[in-house]
């Protein structure tokens, strides 16, 4: 069996006050986290306090490599099937994202994956992940 | 203060409807609770506090209230997603045990069926403003898929298997044939569920509840009022509730909110899981059932597979009977939302009043147990442990 990628319809994201920044440096083709300025620790997804202590926080970017802590191919929502996947990034939180560029039925838990981008509705990029070296 | 018989369930109503074109939410509620009070021989004036959730339309029991006829010194909408009907009977029994009411009256009612709305492969029903959507909704998490991250994570861990997940919906299948309002009657086979759709690996259609359309209604009172009541009493011995989120990042699909509140509400009950004669479990999917009984501690965490195979579950054949009127696997998942019911068959096994093919003999001893929101992201949990007397 063989699920081969396909691009689906990405709807423009939500830009606001705490996700602007975000977007801009997916433009920019680097994928941020949150870091925070009194207690170090990075969390996800990202807020304007940190959710461990309550301190300020700041942008970083990421190395935007991880690997696959958990995917699923979701095949029956609509004409497209896509993989959804939490990434354990290399900072050491866990997003929740796609899986692109690959065939979805060979995805593995554990398996490496590096960030990329796919357009949406508007122009924004999107960060997803596809296998490392693909 | 403890809530160990600090209270009772006095009434208990299922509605029998699964497709209700021809009513109104506010109807079913109201027949809801026309019917828990009837069971409970109570009436309105009777009631002095109001308990409903996110299915409630308007202004929840602001609307309801008034609609219902209801005057109450004691409200509460606290949302937990389908487990709120659990958390509910807690806070009900708190706030008697507080002497802020002494008779609460708690509803559910919802029309997805018919609305063929927010079913598990569609998009759930949030806003821009809420506070996690913007981060997530790119990538297309939707009920069902959100659940089989959790599937998929336990599969790796422990090498569950499909096989053994469909042992579930068989067992909900055999309970459901006896129970004629529930969508689903037919016996169905490991197989039948292993050749049925995949919807999001590793979940196939028939790992999933049904969409139905109705409601239910709990009536819960300080014990002095059950006792001059007719029915049996069923006292709440225990209650615990939490909710578990993605931890800022640190991720963990292995376990589920039920490991916090079963602990809680054991404690409170002096109970052990293998105290327990019959078990309400939240099946929203055949997943949310083995976690939520490897983290109540009705076995090891990782032997959920093994322990619900071979029919462990079905009244009369397995160690631990679960979910006797079908559950939302097979019988009813009214306003997508299972959580009163779960107590509502509680009730029934504890009191004799189950279907003869499915009661617990002289079933004294039950845990109802639910879980709302999305396993693998955020979900709220609840567990009561019930006793007759």
């Amino acid at each position: 069996m063989s699920t081969t990628y396909q691009d689906r319809p990405l709807t423009a994201p939500i830009v606001d006050a705490s996700t602007d920044a975000w977007w801009t440096g997916a433009r920019e083709g680097v994928l941020r986290i949150r870091r925070c300025t009194s207690c170090a620790k990075v969390h996800w997804y990202p807020r304007p306090v940190c959710p461990f202590c309550m301190g300020d926080t700041t942008w970083e970017d990421a190395s935007g490599r991880g690997e696959i802590y958990s995917v699923s191919v979701t095949r029956r929502a609509g004409p497209i099937p896509y993989a959804i996947a939490y990434v354990r990034l290399d900072e050491g939180v866990t997003v929740l994202t796609n899986i692109v560029d690959c065939d979805l039925d060979e995805l593995r838990i554990g398996q490496r994956v590096q960030v990329c981008f796919k357009i949406a509705d508007g122009g924004a990029s999107i960060p997803m992940f596809a296998p490392a070296g693909s | 203060m403890t809530l160990k018989r600090s209270a009772c369930i006095v009434g208990a109503y299922e509605h029998p409807t699964r497709k209700a074109p021809d009513k109104t939410v506010a109807q079913l509620h109201a027949e809801c609770a026309r019917g828990a009070l009837t069971d409970a021989g109570l009436t309105l004036q009777d009631v002095d506090g109001y308990f409903c959730a996110g299915d409630a339309p308007g202004l929840g029991p602001l609307s309801m209230a008034d609609y219902l006829g209801l005057n109450v010194r004691h409200v509460d909408s606290s949302d937990t997603g389908g487990s709120a009907y659990l958390v509910h009977v807690s806070h009900a029994a708190q706030a008697i045990a507080a002497g802020k009411c002494n008779v609460a009256l708690i509803t559910l009612a919802g029309r997805p069926r018919t609305d063929a709305s927010s079913i598990g492969t569609g998009p759930r029903n949030v806003t821009a403003a809420t506070p996690d959507v913007a981060w997530e909704a790119p990538y297309a998490p939707i009920t069902v898929n959100m659940y089989a991250l959790a599937a998929a994570r336990h599969m790796h861990e422990y090498g569950t298997t499909s096989e053994q997940l469909a042992w579930i919906k068989v067992a909900a299948a055999a309970h459901a044939q006896h129970n004629p309002n529930a969508m689903l009657r037919e016996l169905v086979t490991v197989e039948d569920v292993l050749n049925s759709p995949m919807i999001s690996d590793p979940l196939h259609k028939l790992d999933c509840c049904v969409v139905s359309d109705g409601g239910g209604a709990l009536v819960v009172a300080r014990p002095e009022i059950a006792r001059s009541l007719k029915r049996p009493v069923v006292n709440l011995l225990g209650a615990g509730e939490t909710l578990k989120g993605q931890s800022s990042g640190q991720v963990d699909l292995t376990y589920s909110g039920a490991a916090v509140s079963g602990r809680i509400a054991f404690v409170e009950a002096g109970v052990t899981a293998a105290d327990i004669q019959y078990a309400s479990i939240y099946d929203s999917f055949t997943i949310t059932v083995l976690m939520q009984l490897e983290d109540l501690g009705f076995c090891a965490k990782g032997e959920g597979g093994r322990f619900v195979a071979d029919g462990n579950l079905i009244s009369g054949v397995g160690k631990l009977p679960f979910n006797t009127d079908g559950g939302g696997l097979c019988n009813n998942h009214p306003a997508n939302r299972g959580g009163i019911t779960k107590v509502i068959e509680a009730v029934r096994q504890l009191r004799g009043e189950a279907h003869p093919k499915v009661q617990v003999p002289n079933c004294k001893l039950a845990l109802a147990q639910g879980m709302g929101g999305l396993l693998g992201s955020r979900h709220g949990s609840a567990t009561l442990i019930l006793e007759r007397v």
